[in-house]
């Protein structure tokens, strides 16, 4: 069971998650993923046959009229930018094209 | 020492004169000044803000209708306050400055209470002992070789010292409830929708609700007529009428003649500790001769709880964290050359351990090939866990257990096996993964003087019957009345 989770499955989801990890830290997931899926799969051995998901546990959402409300000021949601650029309204990123 | 101590009794004293609302605000002050540094309760503390806030209420008319005023009052570090910093604990948002109030922050403030600062947590709510967060773990007051529990315990903390009267919390999968019973105080769950979410820095979407921690189940009831509501911004928000929770305490009855309070005795057979189990049972006897009917119900999936509650959290947490990106607020790593060169170095130094494991479990678990095998057999047997808990709640008022299996551990004891740790939420997630109300109420203390805290958990929407039966219990027990005992000023580390 515990060599089910290998070093490169979790550097695979990593890549899908977009997180960089160490070596380190992708051999300690690996061992301790592989732990926590070998207590989790406990749930597989459950009959769920015809049984309706729950996806949230509330009442069905709440819907409100679909009309135009003021929104943050362009300075306020620029202001934790780490790269923001207020005068132009941009939120700056690396190079997308080459 | 006669200074009002509770949110109704300072609230009471500003409103009739006795105290002003700026000399309630600079004792709590002082008094943070001198418990919190071996505590670590708080990340930050805003005192100009705060003074500044008592004293316009003190230069204000008319404030007996304002259920709050002049109470002072915590927020925990992932709840928005504009222009206050917020980090959720975590290296990522080190710094942030909202430009905006959570829902619950605005409700507060307009009954009158005044925010004096945030309360850390475990990193975006992850844990179950503060000991995650990126800025150092908190302290149990009780025992400071100890974890408060997580992961509100920064909010149970400064409520137990008492350096505030209320915090606010958050509760994924008994995040206010552990806490709050780690350090022998009172704290609340609502129902999913009875409170606001807006400006709750998400975690897990479909479990995450806001709640009190507070000295006494009265003024956390207090507080939740302050919460409760529906709210255009937060469209799982309840629009059901919102009772008065307060006045509901009060009205005449014969103690707890005619409730019927449930006992799921067969998910208590390993892992409870002694002292535990036997503080159980003593709450429930207590609750006998107050009149209650103490019954035996089933929750054949409770079992399965955690290992469902580990997947759908993580789950959501994976999708919920994806914007932390580097681009519109949060840390960025520098000399990336490629946008996605940034996303992934940006989370990878942003982000601590514990939040990695979750977002690649989560990630795991909704991938290709994975999904139906983990995530959706979760949320199937998530639905097998509610109609559990409706079929026993329809045959009783509440359903009582221990709040946590065990009292506080000891700072790093459980932080190399997360199996182990999320086993401490054995008894709490049910109620998130159900959506029901849950309160954590103190019911006694092991041989070495550790809190332990009785858990009521009661219907959909009927918040009101949850804090009822929890305030009669309170009122026949001196537990809530034991304080921890007033560091030396000399004995911290």
């Amino acid at each position: 069971m515990t060599d089910r989770f290998s070093r490169a499955d979790v550097a695979r989801v990593a890549r899908l998650a977009r997180l960089e990890l160490n070596a380190e830290e992708q051999d300690l997931f690996a061992r301790q993923l592989a732990g926590i899926l070998a207590y989790a799969e406990q749930i597989q051995r459950v009959p769920t046959e015809g049984i309706e998901p729950t996806s949230h546990a509330g009442d069905a959402a709440m819907l409100r009229d679909d009309e135009v409300r003021p929104s943050l000021p362009r300075e306020a949601s620029l202001a934790a930018a780490p790269d923001g650029d207020t005068a132009a309204g941009l939120f700056k990123v690396p190079r997308v094209l080459g | 020492m006669d200074t009002p101590s509770g949110v109704r009794d300072i609230r009471d004293a500003v409103v009739a004169g006795r105290m002003s609302a700026v000399d309630i605000c600079r004792q709590t002050l002082d008094r943070i000044a001198t418990l919190n540094p071996p505590l670590n309760a708080f990340r930050g503390v805003a005192p100009e803000r705060a003074l500044a806030r008592a004293a316009e209420l003190d230069a204000q008319r008319d404030r007996s209708p304002l259920p709050l005023f002049g109470v002072p009052v915590a927020i925990k570090d992932n709840i928005c306050t504009r222009g206050l910093a917020t980090t959720a604990s975590s290296r990522m948002l080190d710094g942030y400055v909202p430009p905006y109030d959570a829902t619950v922050v605005e409700r507060l403030e307009a009954a009158g209470a005044v925010i004096v600062g945030k309360t850390n947590c475990d990193e975006f709510a992850m844990g179950s002992s503060t000991e995650n967060s990126a800025f150092g773990p908190t302290r149990n007051p009780w025992a400071l070789d100890r974890i408060p529990g997580g992961s509100s315990g920064g909010s149970a903390a400064a409520v137990a010292a008492r350096m505030v009267p209320m915090a606010l919390g958050s509760d994924t999968g008994g995040s206010i409830r552990q806490p709050a019973a780690l350090c022998g105080v009172v704290g609340f769950k609502p129902s999913y929708g009875r409170v606001s979410r807006y400006g709750l820095i998400a975690f897990a979407s479909s479990l995450d609700q806001i709640g009190p921690i507070a000295t006494t189940v009265a003024d956390a009831a207090l507080v939740m007529n302050v919460l409760a509501g529906a709210d255009p911004r937060d469209s799982t928000a309840s629009a059901a009428p919102v009772p008065d929770f307060a006045h509901a305490l009060d009205e005449p009855r014969d103690g707890l003649r005619g409730v019927r309070i449930g006992v799921p005795r067969h998910l208590f057979s390993d892992g409870v500790e002694d002292a535990v189990l036997s503080a159980f049972e003593a709450a429930l006897a207590v609750t006998r001769d107050r009149g209650a009917e103490v019954v035996d119900v089933a929750l054949p999936y409770s079992p399965q709880a955690i290992p469902v509650y580990y997947i759908v959290a993580t789950a959501e947490a994976s999708s919920n964290l994806a914007r932390y990106d580097g681009v519109r607020y949060g840390h960025r790593a520098g000399q990336a050359h490629t946008p996605a060169e940034m996303y992934e170095r940006s989370r990878g130094e942003g982000f601590g351990r514990e939040v990695k494991r979750r977002i690649i479990l989560g990630t795991y678990v909704l991938s290709a090939g994975y999904y139906d095998a983990y995530y959706r057999q979760a949320q199937q047997v998530r639905t097998l866990i509610r109609e559990d808990y409706d079929k026993a709640l329809a045959g009783v008022d509440v359903i009582a257990m221990p709040t946590s299996p065990t009292a506080a551990f000891k700072l790093g004891e459980r932080t190399d096996d997360p199996v182990q740790m999320y086993l401490s939420d054995v008894f709490t997630v049910g109620a998130n993964l159900a959506g029901l109300p849950a309160v954590t109420v103190p019911c006694g203390f092991t041989g070495s003087r550790l809190p332990i805290g009785l858990q009521l958990t009661g219907r959909a929407m009927d918040d009101a019957t949850v804090l009822r039966i929890a305030d009669d219990y309170e009122r026949a027990t001196p537990w809530s009345n034991e304080r921890p005992p007033r560091p030396a000023a000399s004995a911290s580390r």
